[in-house]
């Protein structure tokens, strides 16, 4: 194919999305306008029937909760599958052992990390772990939720590990419990879930008392949900970066000795 | 007043994702990334949607360059040690 002839195939397609753009941005909704029945009708309900007044959570958490179960899941296996490619590799790492003993070059060979970086990543480090606890709790009052919550509580532990506070961070990401918890966050949405049948209710029921809307503990169900989606996003996270930077921090502490 | 921001703030985006594309250095396009990532978080305030705003701000500025960085990290250490194994083979 010559150039002219792909430049006037571009040019005929260039156009056609163009005109299919064009039509379809002409025909959209008016600034700030919303067309659908759903999102007013779950907007006027849900402060009354659930008790919560961040209406998005209500959703995502109860409405829709099965959806949500299912993403959930998701992450929960895509962790498991980055944990097990990055898997150690244990046959390199002895070769790399024996290569490596006297050669003790490279990792810490740069830059020096300037204070006011250090300073200001420790500072913010219990700042970030309060609002993520902060997000994960309130999620059925203010924007926000778990998977947020859950995200920042994970972050934290990375400004130590900006901050060149290596141990720390080792000590927090490789911590047993972190696998614990990927797993007790998941299976406590399932059950949550699972209590609403023993009950004799639907799967994922709203089953706890709603107590009195605007306080933390109020909402039922939705509360307790995103409080475990906050700890598995959290503690899988924290399991990605522990599988990303397990074989630097070994080297780095062999290094360091 | 909120349509002209927001049309500026759409224009801002664009620009900025124009940016990301066209950096050529993988660290420098990663700091750019969870720049455009904040942006984007910034018209989904604007659009009144809070909860997917901070959705966005965990996710596009900080779970996704830090993944990209790590995977970076990753791959030049790794480069490193099969070099550095292959010297001493030699």
């Amino acid at each position: 194919m010559k150039r002219r002839h792909r430049l006037l195939l571009f040019a005929f397609g260039a156009v056609g999305i163009a005109f299919v753009y064009c039509a379809g941005a002409l025909n959209m909704p008016a600034w700030g306008q919303y067309r659908g029945p759903y999102g007013d009708a779950i907007a006027r309900l849900a402060v009354y029937q659930r008790h919560a007044t961040d209406t998005v959570n209500a959703v995502t958490y109860d409405y829709r909760g099965f959806d949500t179960l299912g993403e959930e899941f998701i992450l929960f296996s895509a962790v498991t599958g980055v944990m097990l490619l990055l898997r150690p590799e244990k046959q390199r790492a002895g070769e790399k052992k024996n290569q490596e003993g006297g050669n003790p070059a490279s990792f810490r060979d740069r830059a020096a990390l300037s204070e006011t970086v250090q300073v200001f990543t420790t500072a913010i480090f219990g700042f970030s772990l309060m609002f993520g606890i902060y997000m994960a709790t309130h999620g059925q009052l203010t924007p926000g939720g778990g998977f947020q919550g859950g995200v920042l509580l994970a972050a934290a532990p990375m400004l130590l590990y900006i901050a060149e506070n290596t141990e720390a961070f080792q000590r927090i990401v490789s911590h047993p419990l972190v696998e614990f918890f990927e797993g007790a966050g998941a299976a406590g949405y399932a059950l949550i879930g699972i209590a609403a049948l023993t009950m004799g209710a639907a799967f994922l029921t709203n089953v706890i008392p709603l107590g009195m809307t605007g306080d933390v503990f109020s909402s039922g169900t939705i509360a307790a949900i995103s409080a475990c989606v906050g700890v598995e996003v959290a503690a899988g996270f924290t399991l990605i970066v522990y599988g990303y930077l397990r074989e630097i921090l070994s080297r780095a502490a062999r290094e360091g000795q | 007043m909120t349509v002209i921001l927001g049309v500026a703030l759409l224009a801002l985006i664009a620009a900025s994702a124009l940016g990301v594309v066209r950096t050529d250095d993988v660290t420098c396009q990663t700091i750019s990334l969870s720049f455009y990532g904040l942006l984007l978080a910034l018209m989904f305030f604007l659009f009144r949607a809070p909860d997917v705003a901070l959705a966005q701000i965990t996710v596009g500025a900080i779970a996704l360059p830090l993944m990209v960085m790590l995977a970076i990290t990753r791959m030049k250490h790794h480069k490193e040690a099969t070099g550095r194994a292959r010297k001493e083979q030699q």
